[in-house]
This record gives C-alpha cells, structure tokens and sequence, in this order.
C-alpha cells in the first residue's frame, strides 16, 4: 500500500526572490534522501507560499525496498582449519554480519580466495526512516542570506515555527532543536483562526484552502494573472508586464486579491519611468498602458487577503503612491533648475574609485576614448560633434536629486533633462543608451553614438581597474568587469564594427600611465586585458553553440578586432561541418609540426630541387596573392578556399619530399616554405588545433 | 489618536509584555539602536526586554520644516525583546490593535528588508512591516552588534511614530499631527526643524565640528582604556553626531566618507568588546534572575 506524504515547514515571512529556488532545492534534496533510501514514490513536487515550505510526495512506498548486499570476510585459508573447520574468524564474519551460513561462499580477489557473505538487509517501516530524514532535509536547505535564532543547530532564511509531516494519515513525531511536530497548521495570518488540524496528507491543500491559503504557487500565479487581465479589461488598458514582479508578489501573498487605484492624471506629465518606478520597484504594483501603449494613472495592487475593507487598503496604497510621486515630482522639478553642464563640474566632487579618480576624470576619459573611436570608425563631422556632447553629458544625472533616490533611472534622467535643455534627441539617446546591455538579457544600444559611448566607458573602467591591480579573481569581480567586457562584445558584435580592441585597450591606458597609477608595466596590463577578452568572447561564442576548438583555434592567433575574429569562427565552422574539411586540417597538422623547427622565414627559390617541391612553393606563391587580397577585403570564404587549393600539394609534398634531410641549406630552406605557409594560415587561424577525431 | 496617545498606547502595551518602560537616552543620535540600552544589552547571554521613545537626529534628512515626509528629528519607539519570543510576530500584530489598527481591515505584510548600520558594526535579518502599501515599522533580528556575533538573539521593533500618526490621523503633512488636542506638531517642532536645517547645512563651523571629532574619538579612546564603558559609548555617540552634520554640510566627500566610517566602528567595536568583558566578569547578572 502507498500513502501520501506531506511535510510543511512553517515559518515566518521568507523573502520572496528566495524561494522559486528554494523550492527547487527541496526537492532536489528530498528526491535524492528517497532514492538513497530506497523508498519508492509516484511523485514528488514542492509549494510555497511566505509562510511555509511544503514538500508532497504521491503514493509512497510504506516500506523501504529490501536490500541485498555483499560483505567480504577473512581469506579461505584463515577461514578453515587443517580439517576443514571453519576457524574462529569465520564462525566471528557469520555472526557479526548476521549470517547463516547458507548465505556464505567463496570469491577470488587478486590472486587469493576470500570468503564473501550475502547479506539481507530488511526494509524498514518507511515512517521510521522519514523520523530520520526529515529533520536531515529541514536543515539541508541553504539560502542566499540565512540567520541564527533561539539557540538552534542550523541557520535558516527566517525562523521555523512550526512542523507538519503527515504520512497518510499518521503524524511523523520527530523534534530538531526544540521544534516539534504536529498535525496543527496555520492558515492566513488574519483571516483564519486558530489552527488547523490535517488528518491525512490528502485533504491538507484543501484545508488550507478554506483557511485562506492557496498552496500553490501556480494556482497563485494564475489568480494573479487573470485578476489583473479582468481589471485592465474593464479599465480598457493592459497591465505593463513584468514577469520578475510577478514572481516575487506570487511570494508576497498566501491569498491573492488585485485591486485597483488611482493618482492624479497632473503626474502623467513627469517621465513615464519616474512613475513606473516607484510604482515596480518601491510597492510592487502593476502599471496599466491603454491600447496605444500610453501609460494610465491607474495601477494594480496585489492584496494579501480576500475583498473585505478593499476600500481602505486601496486608499492607504494610493496615499502612499501619491507621496512617492509628489516626492519625484518635485526632485523633476528641482533638477531641471540646474543645467547638466553644472552637474558635470559637480562630478569632480564625486568619487569613480579611490585611486582612480573622480567620475569627473571619468568623464574626461569617456570623451578621450570617443574620440579615439569615433575616428576609427570614421565618423562624420557633426556625428563627432554630438558624440562629444553624449560622452560629456553622459555621467551628469548621477548627481540629480531623482537619480540619487532612484538609482535605476540613471542614463534615463540623463535622456530626459537632456531633451529639457534642448540638447539633440540623438544626443539626449545616446546619453540612455550608453548604459546598455545593463544585463544579460537587456536591450542593445539602438544607436551608434550610445554604442560607442558605452564601450568608451566600459573599456576605461576595464583598464583602470587592471591598471590597479583590481581585477576579477574567482567569484570575487566588485566592479563586474566580466559583464562590462561581455556588454563591450555584444554591442560590437550587435552593431557589426571593426574595433582593435588591443589599440583602444593601448589609448584607455594613457590617463592612467599619465597619473603613473599602473602598478604593472603597461604592456603587461594590456596583454593581461586581451586575454581576459580572449576568455569572455570564448564564453560568449560558446553561448552561441560554436564549437570550443574552432573558437580556439581563431583565438590562439591573437586577438585584435573582435568583429573580425567572430568572422572568422561563423566561417571556419561551416567549413568544418564539410567532409573533406578535417583532412586539410590535418594536412596543415603536419605543415605546423615541422615549421616550429624553422630556423629562417626566407625561402630561396634557386635551392628547389624536387618536382613536389617546386609545386608546393608554386602553389603557395599563387594562393598566398589570393589569401592575401581576400583578407583585405575580409571575404573569409574565398580565403579559406585559397587555402584548401593547398591541399593537395602538401600532401604530396610531404608524400615525396624528405624535409629533415642532410643538407643544412636544403633542410632549411624547405623548412623556411613551411615556416611560410604556416604564418599564412596563422593569420586565419591555427587549424591545428581543430579536433579531428570527431 | 493624538500623538501623545499613540505612544502611551505602546508604553502601556509593552509594558504588559514585561517591558521595562525606559525614557530616551540623552546623548544626541540617529536611531534608538544607538542607544546603550540596545546597543549594550544586545551583547551577550543576559536576557533583556525593553521599550523606550527615541527622538533620532538626521541632520542629511533635515528640510527646513517645507517637507511633508522629512525631519531633521523624528520619533521612534523602539523595543527590544531578548531572547526573541516565538510568537514575536503575533505580540507585534497585538500592538497594532493597541493603536486601533485591525489587521483584519488593512493588508499588512512583512517584506524583506535587512538591516546594517556600519558605523556600529552592527547587522540583522528582518523585514520592512507594510500597513497596506506604507512602510510603518523595521522588524530585526540582530544577528551582530559591534562586530560580534549576538550570542542570544534579539527582536527589534523600531516604529515610525510620525508615519503611523499621519495614517491614524488621515494627514498629509507631518507638521499637520496632532500631538495633543490643539497643539500640532508643527507647533510643537516647525522653529526647532528651520533652526536645525539653517545650522546643518549653512551655519555648521566645519573646522571646528572636524576638531571636535577628532577630541571626541581621542576622549572615548582613553576612558575606555581606563575601563569605562559608558562615558566612553557617550563619546560614541558624539562622534556618531558629528559625523552627521559634517556630512549633512557636504564637508566629507566619498573617499573621507569611508575613513570616518571606520573610525566610528572601530570605536564601537572596542566599547562592545569591554561590555562584553565586563559582564563575564561580573558573572552576567541577569542571567540569574
């Protein structure tokens, strides 16, 4: 017979962006105990809500499942006397293991005969075992930020009050620390009184239903959903969605009621994000947009409970929304008095890093590095102009009164009060932009100028931060370089430019070599900023399925323009899904094996003897104008092509012609032609590192 | 519910809980953490249960009496419940009643919000309390105070008395709570709020307040050497103060700012070192009770 488990780990308000992998973790950890255990089950899922985690499992084993093991004894010749009595060791093995001694014979082991035993272990009541398991799974659970309370063993997120493990219909009784456990739960914190009795695993999800708890998580969610679809409806809008608000309010609330409220329409005219934001971030409400996407002064509170006294939550929520809007508000206002020309000269007041500098000296720098790369790029005159102006502009609202409340709004009120004192709406865009990807996820720059004053800020934080010794060191990255490089990669690779990344690495520098900061030879901090770039593009390709010895066998060549590099790998994978691809690889193999022996590069044509030898040399002369001339032109296809022409001559060539040979000058000069062919391929990439026995 | 009323409510609830009913501490400070009575006591084995009114001085909060929300000088009523009692939430809850507030009629939720004062060394796990949408109290488990980690954890309540007045009194403007009938806060503090805000941010002699940093730090540094727990915390505190008005006055820029910091939390540091001392030897007297 199987019976359903459920264990509800009661406890007081976890936070909410813990538990969708909290709930993960449980059971992860329950299904392992079970399968170590041996105890079968159908199912096995976990819920949550503030209060409480509930792991349930379906039609569980009432027993373990038996166990038969194997135990090794004394060797043959201790086990039986001169007569063939078993010894004192043997008749000791039998006993101690429980054994009879039809369950004992004879094995070999390394040469010599040891006596084996087969033991039967008996599985055991499963609500036994669990008495032992789940106090072991309770304080198994780790979280992001754990506490200490009331003397107790182990940590938690927030203390455990109570504990409910039901097996079928019988209570598992065990106490970890002073918690004990009981067939009695606690509904909703104000709707439901006193406790609640669970008799049997089965009827506990409905119990709590009445009790004004809905368990799950899911059904929460879908409550939420379609509340807030019926609202908006009504209001003719739509809520803003946001599936990471939405996550964390299906944690915030054990019964789900929306409702709707209002602020005055005069606050409409403030930014669209100086509303949202409050509204997301501060009291987690939706925003609502009408059917032309504008935003509505209305919202969605999420309450924890059911209709009653709706009214007075929904006009304490509004009141408090509305003192966080007149708050922006007037920061809106306050900021726009002062130009963002004067919040620059204010950036000299605040502080990048302590030994880098101000982010006014970051501005300057930003500026430097546009610059550089706006040349590069070969930017018109009056793009030049309004990049300047971006990069200038760029770190201003960092000293507003809004952003300094709100920090998610940097870049956006930069955007915004650079539209208000007239600035070009490129300019004002850029400005926002610059700060994007800000994550994985995020929206790449939609212009050119926000592309390149982020990667001119990125690149100085990057080499300011090596210069100083402060690079990422395992999990430790204070200044998330590894993402600022990620965001440079993406947006050159989003926006397909050609960047030397070791030059702009090369021109990032100089303020700091300037200032005689570095506390490395600056030749050594830049090759240390190219592999570091090396390891992130490695990981960004191998994010886009490339595979690992096409991306190294490009970036074993050095890394320059980053664009360019990625190039090269799209093209060399589509080679290397053709048949004949890898026999070329290994034709060059063996090209790269001899050429590391080369003593000279210079080939000297009167010393040709042999007929595969001069139709290598030919070969290599014809493709080397082709290989060169598609580079120029970075038509990777037909370089490779030329390339593959070369195929055939080596393989004759090495078929036919003796390289090590006696004669130093002819030994040498064929190495020299290797030496050749070898650096041509380099440029491409080096195809000896593709792994041929696939 | 006048202001005056809400905070007898408290005292009177509390003080049914087996709170001692203390009167706030008279050394200037920016929460009723800082106080000796939490601060202190937190340290160590011994149980403590306490509940006090705090008046909290931020001067970098101060607006001239023109802001609705900001003071240079709110109220807190902090308790402090050690060992924390396993139904810790519900006597919260209790308390709200005692102020007429139902959580039946109203959403309330406790929503994660950890707790650090660097200055103290001192940091806990809790919550932000939510009375339907509004922020009115900060729910703490201390879990270090001064660097060392709270051997008997404490529950502290610390309520926002001006925040929870405007929602029981249906006001916008704190200026506009009735701390008795016929007398507004604003008569009460709207001279006290312009005369503090012109003092921090325009008046302050920064070189003579750097100055007194400096003997204030010196001060507490030799008392405590000498084995004095308490002046030397009174000295703390000072610095604590100061530190505030210098930054209010925007004469500590970023980088100082962290070296101040740390000067404080060393001090912090030294004192709860010496308290913790102190009781093991005088053999933690209230253990015994």
């Amino acid at each position: 017979m199987a019976k359903d488990l459920v264990f509800e780990i009661g406890t007081e308000e976890i936070p909410a962006k813990f538990m969708s992998r909290t709930l993960e973790q449980l059971k992860e950890i329950a299904a392992k105990a079970l399968i170590e255990n041996r105890i079968g089950y159908k199912s096995l899922d976990t819920y949550g809500t503030p209060r409480r985690l509930v792991l349930y499992v379906k039609d569980m084993a009432e027993k373990q499942e038996d166990l038969e093991t194997e135990v090794k004894g004394p060797s043959k010749k201790a086990a039986y006397d001169s007569d063939n009595n078993p010894t004192k060791a043997l008749l000791g093995f039998v006993k101690g293991n429980g054994l009879d001694f039809k369950d004992i014979y004879i094995k070999e082991l390394s040469g010599a005969e040891y006596i084996y035993g087969r033991k039967h272990l008996k599985g055991m009541d499963t609500k036994e075992v669990l008495k032992r398991l789940l106090p072991d799974i309770l304080t198994s659970i780790n979280f992001p930020k754990s506490m200490k309370w009331g003397n107790k063993s182990f940590r938690f997120a927030r203390p455990v009050r109570w504990l409910v493990p039901i097996f079928g219909d019988e209570l598992v009784e065990f106490d970890k620390d002073g918690i004990t456990c009981s067939k009695y739960t606690k509904g909703h914190r104000v709707l439901s009184e006193g406790d609640i009795e669970i008799n049997n695993a089965s009827e506990y999800f409905d119990k709590l239903r009445k009790a004004y708890v809905i368990v799950d998580q899911n059904e929460r969610r879908e409550i939420i959903r379609r509340q807030c679809e019926e609202i908006s409806k009504q209001q003719n809008g739509n809520i803003i969605h946001d599936d990471e608000l939405l996550e964390e309010i299906v944690y915030l609330v054990e019964y789900p009621t929306a409702l709707l409220g209002s602020f005055e329409v005069d606050y409409l005219k403030l930014p669209k994000e100086v509303i949202i934001t409050p509204m997301k971030e501060h009291q987690r409400y939706f925003p609502i947009e009408d059917a032309r996407g504008n935003l509505m002064n209305k919202f969605i509170a999420i309450r924890n409970g059911d209709n009653s006294y709706i009214d007075i939550v929904r006009q304490g929520n509004e009141k408090v929304l509305r003192a966080r809007l007149a708050d922006a508000k007037f920061f809106y206002e306050e900021d726009k008095k002062v130009s963002l020309d004067q919040c620059v000269e204010k950036l000299k007041h605040v502080v990048f890093q302590e030994t880098l500098g101000t982010i006014y000296d970051k501005t300057v720098n930003i500026m430097n590095n546009s610059n550089y790369l706006a040349e590069e790029l070969g930017l018109d005159e009056s793009q030049k102009n309004m990049l300047n102006r971006a990069a200038y502009l760029s770190k201003a609202d960092l000293v507003t009164n809004m952003v300094k409340e709100f920090d998610e709004l940097q870049g956006i009120m930069g955007r915004e009060y650079a539209l208000v004192q007239g600035e070009k709406p490129e300019v004002a865009k850029a400005i926002e932009e610059h700060y994007m990807p800000r994550n994985a996820g995020d929206d790449m720059p939609s212009s050119l100028l926000g592309a390149i004053v982020g990667i001119a800020d990125r690149i100085d934080t990057i080499t300011g931060c090596f210069s100083i010794g402060i690079q990422p060191t395992g999990s430790q990255d204070p200044y998330a370089l590894r993402r600022q490089a990620i965001s440079i990669i993406n947006t050159i690779l989003d926006k397909k430019i050609h960047i030397d990344i070791k030059k702009l690495a090369e021109k990032a520098i100089t303020p700091f070599v300037e200032k005689k900061i570095n506390k490395e030879e600056p030749s050594k901090v830049i090759d240390d900023i190219i592999e570091f770039f090396k390891h992130r593009l490695k990981n960004v390709l191998l994010d886009k399925n490339y595979e690992y010895d096409v991306i190294d066998s490009v970036l074993n060549v050095g890394l320059t323009d980053i664009e360019d590099a990625v190039l090269r790998v799209k093209e060399l994978s589509k080679w290397k899904n053709q048949e004949d691809f890898l026999a070329i690889a290994s034709s060059f193999n063996r090209v790269s094996n001899l050429a590391s022996k080369a003593e000279t590069a210079e080939i000297d044509s009167n010393l040709l003897s042999e007929p595969t030898e001069k139709e290598l040399y030919d070969s290599y002369m014809n493709v080397r104008n082709i290989f060169n001339e598609a580079m120029e032109r970075k038509d990777y296809n037909n370089a490779l092509k030329a390339l593959m022409i070369m195929k055939k001559p080596i393989d004759n060539f090495f078929d036919n012609t003796m390289v090590m040979v006696e004669d130093q000058s002819i030994r040498r000069n064929r190495l020299a032609m290797l030496k050749n062919i070898e650096d041509m391929m380099m440029r491409f990439a080096d195809l000896s590192l593709i792994v041929v026995n696939k | 519910m006048t202001f005056q009323e809400i905070i007898l409510a408290l005292q009177n609830y509390w003080a049914k809980q087996n709170c001692i009913i203390a009167q706030p501490y008279d050394v200037e400070k920016g929460a009723g953490t800082m106080s000796p009575y939490t601060f202190l006591k937190a340290l160590g084995p011994e149980p403590w249960r306490i509940a006090y009114v705090e008046p909290s001085r931020r001067p970098a909060d101060a607006r001239y009496g023109e802001n609705p929300n900001r003071v240079y000088q709110h109220h807190q009523y902090q308790v402090i419940l050690k060992p924390s009692p396993d139904n810790v939430q519900d006597l919260y809850l209790g308390s709200l009643m005692a102020l007429g507030i139902d959580p039946k009629k109203h959403d309330i939720r406790f929503v994660e919000d950890n707790w650090e004062a660097p200055t103290l060394g001192a940091w806990g796990l809790g919550w932000e309390v939510w009375l339907d949408g509004m922020e009115i109290t900060q729910f703490t488990y201390f879990q270090q105070i001064g660097g060392f980690d709270c051997e008997l954890e404490s529950a502290e309540l610390t309520y926002g008395l001006e925040r929870i007045a405007m929602y029981i009194q249906e006001k916008d403007d704190v200026f506009d709570i009735e701390w008795v009938e016929g007398v507004t806060y604003g008569d009460f503090f709207k001279v006290a709020e312009w005369e503090h805000s012109k003092y921090s941010f325009e008046l302050a002699d920064t070189k003579l307040l750097f100055s007194f940093f400096d003997s204030y730090e010196a001060e507490a540094k030799r008392i405590i050497e000498e084995g004095l727990i308490l002046p030397a915390y009174d000295y703390v505190l000072k610095c604590s103060h100061t530190f505030n008005i210098l930054d209010a006055r925007g004469a500590i820029s970023v980088t100082e700012r962290t070296g101040f910091i740390s000067r404080v939390r060393n001090l912090a540091r030294m004192v709860a070192q010496a308290y913790l001392k102190q009781r093991e030897a005088m053999g933690y007297p209230l253990l015994k009770k």
